[in-house]
């Protein structure tokens, strides 16, 4: 079963013959190439901005990106979108990018690696008690630990291990199944079939990626609004 | 029966279990769940935003025990540590 591949980690394209430890696989290549290829229409389309009556045809198409990446984000945690933007639209973006090109002969999705999910994985794992702290210091988000009782302590921290690995997992199985379930169908159905399943591939790269994000925002906005409830009914008590 | 043949029954059997078992939970929970969503929407057409949204991360909570059954089934086929161990 050589043709099957589960990862794109086996997949090197470069590796230095000096140091072997040293390689890129195929992940790291595309995973560049996702960036790049984000990196670079964002700069082509805010190279020249305008509010006048006539907006460039791309530039709209990114306002109503961030307009509605904005309302999902505001409608979802229920406070000023303006602080999570950078961070939930980065990581939609960029696996909504990832997921979307694998319509490129060729290409295959580096969210289909395990490396890149469980890094975009941490990525929230740390971003969820920066949030908590920023919004209300580090006592206080601490204090979300042992929020019923201190019974709850272990509990609470297998839970954010837990659904660390789940997001990881979530993404890493559903990319992983589409591109699987796309080479096993080409070794027995190869003319049609294969299309409808990248359609569907496509289909659910595409609600993953929403999923990764507004899981993303879920998590961040329970850290904050725990933190900020709390602190209402402290003033509370205190008014 | 040698060892690399019971490995390989053992891990194409559990494989196809694991799917098939694995299954069965999250098709039921995920069923249920949509069609509590679809009553809902028809019950309150105004509340629809907010319940699709809802629905859909709902059903990927659901969907990744099937996920990890499925990833599991995945290494037992393609990536079995016991199968590579005995071959190399």
């Amino acid at each position: 079963m050589d043709g099957v591949q589960i990862t794109t980690d086996q997949w090197i394209f470069w590796q230095s013959q000096t140091l072997p430890a040293v390689k890129l696989n195929a992940t790291i290549v595309f995973t560049w190439f996702v960036m790049s290829v984000l990196v670079a229409i964002s700069w082509l389309i805010t190279r020249r901005l305008s509010t006048g009556p006539d907006v460039p045809r791309m530039q709209s198409l990114l306002e109503v990106l961030v307009s509605g990446m904005r309302d999902q984000i505001r409608d979802v945690s229920q406070q000023d979108p303006g602080r999570y933007l950078p961070f939930i639209g980065t990581l939609f973006l960029f696996i909504a990018a990832a997921n979307l090109l694998a319509i490129m002969p060729g290409y295959r999705p580096p969210t289909g690696s395990l490396s890149t999910a469980a890094a975009l994985a941490a990525s929230v794992f740390f971003a969820v008690p920066l949030f908590g702290i920023a919004s209300q210091g580090f006592a206080g988000y601490l204090r979300h630990y042992i929020q019923p009782t201190f019974l709850m302590l272990p509990f609470n921290i297998i839970g954010e291990l837990s659904r660390t690995l789940a997001l990881a997992v979530r993404l890493y199985g559903n990319m992983m199944s589409g591109t699987v379930i796309a080479a096993i169908l080409l070794g027995f159905a190869p003319l049609f079939v294969p299309i409808v399943m990248q359609l569907l591939g496509l289909l659910t790269g595409m609600i993953q990626a929403y999923i990764f994000a507004v899981l993303a925002m879920v998590y961040i906005a329970s850290a904050v609004k725990v933190l900020q409830g709390e602190e209402r009914m402290q003033d509370d008590h205190h008014g | 029966m040698d060892s690399p043949t019971a490995i390989a029954i053992s891990s194409i059997v559990i494989a196809g279990l694991t799917i098939a078992i694995g299954s069965i939970a999250p098709a039921i929970g995920e069923g249920r769940a949509v069609s509590q969503a679809l009553q809902s929407i028809a019950q309150q057409p105004d509340a629809s935003n907010t319940i699709t949204r809802t629905l859909f991360v709902g059903l990927a909570m659901i969907e990744s025990t099937a996920i990890y059954c499925f990833v599991v089934a995945m290494i037992l086929l393609f990536a079995n540590p016991f199968w590579n161990q005995l071959t190399q």
